[in-house]
Protein backbone atom coordinates (compact mmCIF):
# COMPACT_ATOMS: atom_id res chain seq x y z
CA UNK A 1 0.00 0.00 0.00
CA UNK A 2 1.41 3.29 -1.18
CA UNK A 3 -0.64 4.99 2.22
CA UNK A 4 1.69 2.46 4.57
CA UNK A 5 4.41 5.25 6.06
CA UNK A 6 1.85 7.36 6.02
CA UNK A 7 0.17 5.29 8.42
CA UNK A 8 3.09 4.41 10.21
CA UNK A 9 4.24 8.51 10.81
CA UNK A 10 0.85 8.30 12.61
CA UNK A 11 1.83 6.19 15.39
CA UNK A 12 2.83 8.38 18.34
CA UNK A 13 5.43 5.69 19.77
CA UNK A 14 7.12 5.86 16.21
CA UNK A 15 7.01 9.57 16.47
CA UNK A 16 8.60 9.22 20.48
CA UNK A 17 11.39 6.31 20.13
CA UNK A 18 12.45 8.50 16.40
CA UNK A 19 12.97 11.79 18.13
CA UNK A 20 14.59 10.41 21.22
CA UNK A 21 17.26 10.17 18.92
CA UNK A 22 16.78 13.16 16.68
CA UNK A 23 16.94 15.92 19.49
CA UNK A 24 20.26 15.64 20.23
CA UNK A 25 21.71 16.24 17.08
CA UNK A 26 18.86 19.30 16.12
CA UNK A 27 19.69 20.64 19.44
CA UNK A 28 23.42 21.01 19.02
CA UNK A 29 22.61 22.19 15.16
CA UNK A 30 20.08 24.67 16.41
CA UNK A 31 22.82 25.75 19.17
CA UNK A 32 25.37 26.58 16.89
CA UNK A 33 23.28 28.15 14.22
CA UNK A 34 21.94 30.45 16.88
CA UNK A 35 25.17 31.16 19.12
CA UNK A 36 27.29 31.87 15.58
CA UNK A 37 24.26 33.89 13.97
CA UNK A 38 23.30 35.99 16.84
CA UNK A 39 27.46 37.01 17.66
CA UNK A 40 27.41 37.64 13.88
CA UNK A 41 24.85 40.09 13.87
CA UNK A 42 24.68 41.84 16.94
CA UNK A 43 29.15 42.02 16.84
CA UNK A 44 30.17 41.60 13.75
CA UNK A 45 27.67 42.99 11.08
CA UNK A 46 28.01 46.69 9.75
CA UNK A 47 25.80 48.96 11.19
CA UNK A 48 22.85 50.48 9.23
CA UNK A 49 23.95 53.77 7.27
CA UNK A 50 20.53 55.16 8.14
CA UNK A 51 19.25 53.33 11.19
CA UNK A 52 22.58 52.98 12.96
CA UNK A 53 22.41 50.27 15.40
CA UNK A 54 18.71 49.78 16.13
CA UNK A 55 18.45 48.08 12.96
CA UNK A 56 19.49 44.87 14.81
CA UNK A 57 16.34 44.15 16.01
CA UNK A 58 15.69 42.29 12.10
CA UNK A 59 17.66 39.36 13.60
CA UNK A 60 15.13 38.64 15.91
CA UNK A 61 11.83 39.77 14.71
CA UNK A 62 12.47 38.77 11.12
CA UNK A 63 13.25 35.22 12.05
CA UNK A 64 10.43 35.45 14.78
CA UNK A 65 7.75 36.77 11.87
CA UNK A 66 8.79 34.20 9.51
CA UNK A 67 8.33 31.16 11.90
CA UNK A 68 4.73 32.78 13.40
CA UNK A 69 4.16 32.46 9.49
CA UNK A 70 5.03 29.06 8.44
CA UNK A 71 4.25 27.82 12.32
CA UNK A 72 0.63 28.73 11.54
CA UNK A 73 0.50 26.38 8.32
CA UNK A 74 2.20 23.45 10.42
CA UNK A 75 -0.76 23.80 12.75
CA UNK A 76 -3.51 23.84 10.16
CA UNK A 77 -2.01 21.46 7.94
CA UNK A 78 -1.91 19.39 10.82
CA UNK A 79 -5.34 19.65 11.99
CA UNK A 80 -6.83 19.13 8.48
CA UNK A 81 -4.87 16.02 9.13
CA UNK A 82 -6.42 15.21 12.17
CA UNK A 83 -9.99 16.09 10.71
CA UNK A 84 -9.51 13.87 7.13
CA UNK A 85 -7.51 10.74 8.79
CA UNK A 86 -8.66 11.05 12.05
CA UNK A 87 -4.82 10.75 12.90
CA UNK A 88 -3.66 10.89 16.89
CA UNK A 89 -0.37 12.39 16.07
CA UNK A 90 -1.68 15.36 13.68
CA UNK A 91 -3.88 16.79 16.56
CA UNK A 92 -0.73 16.07 19.14
CA UNK A 93 1.34 18.49 16.58
CA UNK A 94 -1.22 20.46 15.79
CA UNK A 95 -2.44 21.74 19.85
CA UNK A 96 1.44 21.76 20.46
CA UNK A 97 2.08 24.39 17.73
CA UNK A 98 -0.34 26.91 19.01
CA UNK A 99 1.63 28.15 22.34
CA UNK A 100 4.54 28.31 19.95
CA UNK A 101 2.90 30.04 17.46
CA UNK A 102 1.75 32.66 20.10
CA UNK A 103 4.92 33.00 21.73
CA UNK A 104 6.80 33.74 18.08
CA UNK A 105 3.71 36.18 17.03
CA UNK A 106 4.29 37.71 20.52
CA UNK A 107 7.82 38.22 20.22
CA UNK A 108 7.88 39.81 16.72
CA UNK A 109 4.69 42.06 17.65
CA UNK A 110 6.93 43.70 20.91
CA UNK A 111 10.26 43.79 18.69
CA UNK A 112 9.06 45.34 16.16
CA UNK A 113 7.32 48.07 18.42
CA UNK A 114 10.44 48.19 19.95
CA UNK A 115 12.23 49.25 16.76
CA UNK A 116 9.02 51.22 15.64
CA UNK A 117 10.01 53.62 18.23
CA UNK A 118 13.04 54.62 17.42
CA UNK A 119 12.55 54.28 13.47
CA UNK A 120 8.94 55.53 12.53
CA UNK A 121 8.09 57.33 15.65
CA UNK A 122 5.38 55.17 17.14
CA UNK A 123 5.27 52.24 19.03
CA UNK A 124 2.26 50.96 16.97
CA UNK A 125 -0.17 51.91 13.89
CA UNK A 126 -3.04 50.39 12.83
CA UNK A 127 -1.45 49.49 9.09
CA UNK A 128 -2.01 46.74 7.50
CA UNK A 129 0.54 44.79 7.96
CA UNK A 130 0.55 44.83 11.98
CA UNK A 131 -2.86 44.50 12.60
CA UNK A 132 -3.23 41.53 10.36
CA UNK A 133 -0.10 40.15 12.32
CA UNK A 134 -2.48 41.30 15.83
CA UNK A 135 -5.18 39.41 14.41
CA UNK A 136 -2.82 36.20 13.75
CA UNK A 137 -1.75 36.49 17.57
CA UNK A 138 -5.76 36.34 18.73
CA UNK A 139 -5.94 33.06 15.96
CA UNK A 140 -2.92 31.50 18.13
CA UNK A 141 -5.19 32.43 21.35
CA UNK A 142 -7.94 31.13 20.07
CA UNK A 143 -6.47 27.49 19.13
CA UNK A 144 -5.37 27.75 22.84
CA UNK A 145 -8.19 28.45 24.39
CA UNK A 146 -10.60 25.95 22.03
CA UNK A 147 -7.98 23.22 23.26
CA UNK A 148 -8.84 23.94 27.39
CA UNK A 149 -12.77 25.07 26.10
CA UNK A 150 -14.12 20.95 25.92
CA UNK A 151 -14.13 18.38 28.09
CA UNK A 152 -13.62 15.60 25.32
CA UNK A 153 -10.27 15.85 23.76
CA UNK A 154 -11.55 14.81 20.66
CA UNK A 155 -14.53 17.94 20.27
CA UNK A 156 -11.55 20.13 21.15
CA UNK A 157 -8.99 18.77 18.77
CA UNK A 158 -11.98 19.02 15.66
CA UNK A 159 -12.84 22.27 16.90
CA UNK A 160 -9.41 23.80 17.02
CA UNK A 161 -8.84 22.71 13.34
CA UNK A 162 -11.56 23.87 12.03
CA UNK A 163 -10.97 27.18 13.75
CA UNK A 164 -6.76 26.37 12.65
CA UNK A 165 -8.16 26.02 8.84
CA UNK A 166 -10.12 29.82 8.80
CA UNK A 167 -7.62 30.90 10.23
CA UNK A 168 -5.54 29.99 6.96
CA UNK A 169 -7.03 33.02 5.30
CA UNK A 170 -5.07 35.53 7.26
CA UNK A 171 -1.12 34.29 6.12
CA UNK A 172 -0.74 35.41 2.80
CA UNK A 173 -2.90 38.32 3.84
CA UNK A 174 -0.03 39.02 6.45
CA UNK A 175 2.72 37.80 3.83
CA UNK A 176 1.02 40.28 0.88
CA UNK A 177 -0.29 43.19 2.72
CA UNK A 178 2.82 45.80 2.07
CA UNK A 179 2.68 45.63 -1.28
CA UNK A 180 -2.06 45.39 -1.45
CA UNK A 181 -2.18 48.67 0.29
CA UNK A 182 -0.13 51.28 1.74
CA UNK A 183 0.97 50.78 5.12
CA UNK A 184 3.70 52.35 7.39
CA UNK A 185 5.72 48.94 7.11
CA UNK A 186 7.46 48.60 4.44
CA UNK A 187 7.82 45.80 1.72
CA UNK A 188 10.08 42.53 2.35
CA UNK A 189 14.20 43.33 2.22
CA UNK A 190 14.06 39.37 1.27
CA UNK A 191 12.80 38.23 -2.00
CA UNK A 192 12.52 34.71 -3.85
CA UNK A 193 12.39 36.09 -6.71
CA UNK A 194 15.14 39.08 -6.97
CA UNK A 195 17.74 40.08 -5.46
CA UNK A 196 17.48 40.85 -1.56
CA UNK A 197 17.40 44.51 -0.92
CA UNK A 198 20.38 44.19 1.87
CA UNK A 199 23.87 44.22 1.98
CA UNK A 200 25.43 40.32 1.74
CA UNK A 201 27.81 41.48 5.14
CA UNK A 202 23.84 42.13 6.89
CA UNK A 203 22.42 39.09 4.75
CA UNK A 204 24.45 36.04 5.95
CA UNK A 205 23.99 36.49 9.19
CA UNK A 206 19.85 37.09 9.22
CA UNK A 207 19.94 34.05 6.91
CA UNK A 208 22.03 31.65 9.71
CA UNK A 209 19.60 33.21 12.21
CA UNK A 210 16.54 32.48 9.74
CA UNK A 211 17.78 28.71 9.33
CA UNK A 212 18.35 28.25 13.07
CA UNK A 213 15.30 29.36 14.53
CA UNK A 214 13.42 27.03 12.13
CA UNK A 215 15.64 24.13 13.65
CA UNK A 216 14.56 26.10 17.20
CA UNK A 217 10.78 25.71 16.12
CA UNK A 218 11.13 22.19 14.91
CA UNK A 219 13.10 20.99 18.33
CA UNK A 220 10.42 23.03 20.58
CA UNK A 221 7.89 21.18 18.51
CA UNK A 222 9.34 17.52 19.48
CA UNK A 223 9.44 18.72 22.86
CA UNK A 224 5.78 19.87 22.89
CA UNK A 225 4.48 16.67 21.19
CA UNK A 226 6.46 14.62 22.88
CA UNK A 227 4.44 15.82 26.06
CA UNK A 228 1.88 15.36 25.08
CA UNK A 229 2.59 11.71 23.50
CA UNK A 230 3.29 11.33 26.98
CA UNK A 231 -0.38 13.05 28.50
CA UNK A 232 -2.45 11.47 26.26
CA UNK A 233 -1.12 7.55 25.89
CA UNK A 234 -0.66 7.41 29.30
CA UNK A 235 -2.56 4.36 29.54
CA UNK A 236 -0.53 2.28 26.96
CA UNK A 237 1.57 -0.33 28.28
CA UNK A 238 4.71 0.93 26.53
CA UNK A 239 4.20 4.74 27.87
CA UNK A 240 3.92 2.48 31.52
CA UNK A 241 6.92 0.77 30.39
CA UNK A 242 8.57 4.13 30.01
CA UNK A 243 7.38 5.75 32.88
CA UNK A 244 8.19 3.12 35.00
CA UNK A 245 12.24 2.98 33.85
CA UNK A 246 12.27 6.25 34.45
CA UNK A 247 11.71 6.33 38.51
CA UNK B 1 -9.06 6.65 -1.02
CA UNK B 2 -11.41 6.09 1.52
CA UNK B 3 -15.09 7.78 0.61
CA UNK B 4 -15.28 8.69 4.05
CA UNK B 5 -12.06 10.07 4.10
CA UNK B 6 -12.53 11.73 0.91
CA UNK B 7 -15.81 13.41 2.04
CA UNK B 8 -13.90 14.95 5.10
CA UNK B 9 -11.11 16.37 2.77
CA UNK B 10 -13.84 17.65 0.82
CA UNK B 11 -15.18 19.32 3.66
CA UNK B 12 -11.61 20.97 4.23
CA UNK B 13 -11.27 22.06 1.09
CA UNK B 14 -14.64 23.85 1.27
CA UNK B 15 -14.17 25.70 4.62
CA UNK B 16 -10.34 26.74 3.48
CA UNK B 17 -11.92 27.97 0.14
CA UNK B 18 -15.11 29.72 1.19
CA UNK B 19 -13.35 31.17 4.27
CA UNK B 20 -10.87 32.62 1.75
CA UNK B 21 -13.71 34.15 -0.79
CA UNK B 22 -15.54 35.47 2.17
CA UNK B 23 -12.27 37.35 3.07
CA UNK B 24 -11.09 38.16 -0.04
CA UNK B 25 -14.51 40.15 -1.10
CA UNK B 26 -14.30 41.71 2.84
CA UNK B 27 -11.05 42.93 2.21
CA UNK B 28 -12.04 44.09 -1.43
CA UNK B 29 -15.12 46.16 0.01
CA UNK B 30 -12.95 47.55 2.43
CA UNK B 31 -10.21 48.19 0.82
CA UNK B 32 -9.92 51.96 0.89
CA UNK B 33 -10.13 52.18 4.47
CA UNK B 34 -7.35 49.12 4.92
CA UNK B 35 -5.07 51.59 3.50
CA UNK B 36 -2.94 53.61 6.25
CA UNK B 37 -3.05 56.83 4.29
CA UNK B 38 -3.54 58.73 1.20
CA UNK B 39 -1.32 59.59 -1.09
CA UNK B 40 -0.74 63.28 -2.34
CA UNK B 41 -2.07 62.39 -5.67
CA UNK B 42 -5.77 61.61 -4.17
CA UNK B 43 -5.35 64.81 -2.06
CA UNK B 44 -5.27 66.69 -4.86
CA UNK B 45 -8.11 65.67 -6.71
CA UNK B 46 -10.28 65.80 -4.02
CA UNK B 47 -10.75 62.01 -2.65
CA UNK B 48 -9.40 62.87 0.74
CA UNK B 49 -12.16 64.52 3.20
CA UNK B 50 -11.61 67.81 4.45
CA UNK B 51 -11.21 68.69 7.92
CA UNK B 52 -11.32 65.32 9.75
CA UNK B 53 -8.57 63.21 10.62
CA UNK B 54 -6.58 61.32 8.30
CA UNK B 55 -2.81 60.88 7.06
CA UNK B 56 -0.88 61.24 3.90
CA UNK B 57 1.89 59.64 3.15
CA UNK B 58 4.90 60.18 0.80
CA UNK B 59 8.45 61.24 0.11
CA UNK B 60 9.55 64.64 1.16
CA UNK B 61 10.61 66.28 -1.66
CA UNK B 62 14.00 67.08 -1.15
CA UNK B 63 14.64 71.14 -0.16
CA UNK B 64 10.70 71.96 0.55
CA UNK B 65 11.75 71.33 3.99
CA UNK B 66 11.35 74.80 5.54
CA UNK B 67 12.26 75.15 9.82
CA UNK B 68 11.52 78.20 11.07
CA UNK B 69 14.59 79.66 13.15
CA UNK B 70 13.02 80.22 16.62
CA UNK B 71 10.33 77.40 17.08
CA UNK B 72 9.83 73.88 16.06
CA UNK B 73 7.53 74.78 13.54
CA UNK B 74 8.27 73.30 9.92
CA UNK B 75 6.48 72.90 7.02
CA UNK B 76 7.73 70.83 3.56
CA UNK B 77 6.20 69.03 0.45
CA UNK B 78 5.12 65.47 0.21
CA UNK B 79 5.41 64.00 -3.10
CA UNK B 80 3.87 60.50 -4.43
CA UNK B 81 5.24 61.47 -8.80
CA UNK B 82 2.42 63.09 -9.71
CA UNK B 83 1.23 65.57 -7.12
CA UNK B 84 2.69 67.74 -3.75
CA UNK B 85 0.91 68.71 -1.03
CA UNK B 86 2.23 71.12 1.69
CA UNK B 87 2.45 69.56 5.25
CA UNK B 88 2.82 71.79 7.91
CA UNK B 89 4.12 70.18 11.36
CA UNK B 90 5.37 71.72 15.13
CA UNK B 91 7.02 68.89 17.06
CA UNK B 92 10.10 67.06 17.60
CA UNK B 93 10.61 65.00 14.08
CA UNK B 94 11.69 61.23 14.28
CA UNK B 95 15.53 60.27 13.79
CA UNK B 96 14.82 59.23 10.62
CA UNK B 97 12.88 61.88 8.91
CA UNK B 98 14.95 63.65 6.15
CA UNK B 99 14.85 64.86 2.18
CA UNK B 100 13.67 62.04 -0.12
CA UNK B 101 12.70 59.66 2.34
CA UNK B 102 9.11 58.73 2.94
CA UNK B 103 6.81 59.50 5.88
CA UNK B 104 3.57 59.50 7.48
CA UNK B 105 1.81 61.96 8.64
CA UNK B 106 -1.25 62.03 10.74
CA UNK B 107 -3.08 65.02 10.68
CA UNK B 108 -6.10 67.07 9.18
CA UNK B 109 -6.43 68.78 5.77
CA UNK B 110 -7.63 72.43 5.58
CA UNK B 111 -9.50 74.17 3.28
CA UNK B 112 -6.67 75.64 1.83
CA UNK B 113 -5.05 72.29 0.74
CA UNK B 114 -2.66 72.94 3.48
CA UNK B 115 -1.95 69.49 5.31
CA UNK B 116 -2.01 70.67 9.56
CA UNK B 117 -0.12 67.48 10.82
CA UNK B 118 -0.08 66.57 14.49
CA UNK B 119 2.30 63.39 14.17
CA UNK B 120 5.08 62.91 11.75
CA UNK B 121 5.99 59.23 11.47
CA UNK B 122 9.08 58.09 9.09
CA UNK B 123 8.25 55.51 6.81
CA UNK B 124 11.49 53.95 6.67
CA UNK B 125 12.59 51.55 2.99
CA UNK B 126 13.69 48.16 2.82
CA UNK B 127 16.32 48.12 2.20
CA UNK B 128 19.83 47.84 4.54
CA UNK B 129 23.78 48.99 3.79
CA UNK B 130 26.79 49.75 6.04
CA UNK B 131 27.90 53.10 6.35
CA UNK B 132 30.87 52.70 3.80
CA UNK B 133 29.18 51.05 0.95
CA UNK B 134 26.31 54.36 1.13
CA UNK B 135 29.41 56.87 1.43
CA UNK B 136 30.97 55.21 -1.28
CA UNK B 137 27.67 55.18 -3.61
CA UNK B 138 27.61 58.82 -3.23
CA UNK B 139 31.05 59.63 -3.84
CA UNK B 140 30.94 57.90 -7.17
CA UNK B 141 28.37 59.94 -8.46
CA UNK B 142 30.11 62.86 -7.10
CA UNK B 143 33.46 61.64 -9.04
CA UNK B 144 31.52 61.85 -12.22
CA UNK B 145 30.47 65.54 -12.36
CA UNK B 146 26.87 64.80 -10.83
CA UNK B 147 26.00 66.95 -7.92
CA UNK B 148 24.99 64.63 -5.54
CA UNK B 149 21.18 65.12 -4.19
CA UNK B 150 18.20 62.92 -2.73
CA UNK B 151 15.60 61.90 -4.78
CA UNK B 152 12.35 60.87 -4.75
CA UNK B 153 12.64 58.78 -7.19
CA UNK B 154 12.04 54.56 -7.36
CA UNK B 155 9.88 55.06 -4.97
CA UNK B 156 6.32 53.26 -6.00
CA UNK B 157 3.56 54.63 -4.65
CA UNK B 158 1.23 53.38 -7.45
CA UNK B 159 -0.45 50.06 -5.88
Amino acid sequence: MAWQWFYRLGSPRWFYEKTNRWIPWLATVTALLLITGAVWALGFAPADAKQGNSYRIIYIHVPASFLALAGYYVMAIAGAIGLIWKMKLADMVMKSAAPIGAALTFMALVTGAVWGKPTWGAWWVWDARITSMLVLFFLYLGVIALQGAYQHQATADKASAILALVGTVNIPIIYKSVDWWYTLHQPATLKLTSASSIHPSMLYPLLLMIVGFYCFYALALMFYTRAEIVQRERRTAWVNELVGAAK
Amino acid sequence: MHPLRKQRLFMVLFIVIFASIAVGLLSFALRENINLFYPPSKIVSGEAPIDKRIRAGGCVLPGSVNRSGDSLDLDFLVTDGRSEVMVRYSGILPDLFAEGEAVVVNGKLDGDGVFQATEVLAKHDETYTPPEVASIMESTTDEQGVEHQKTCEGLDYDS
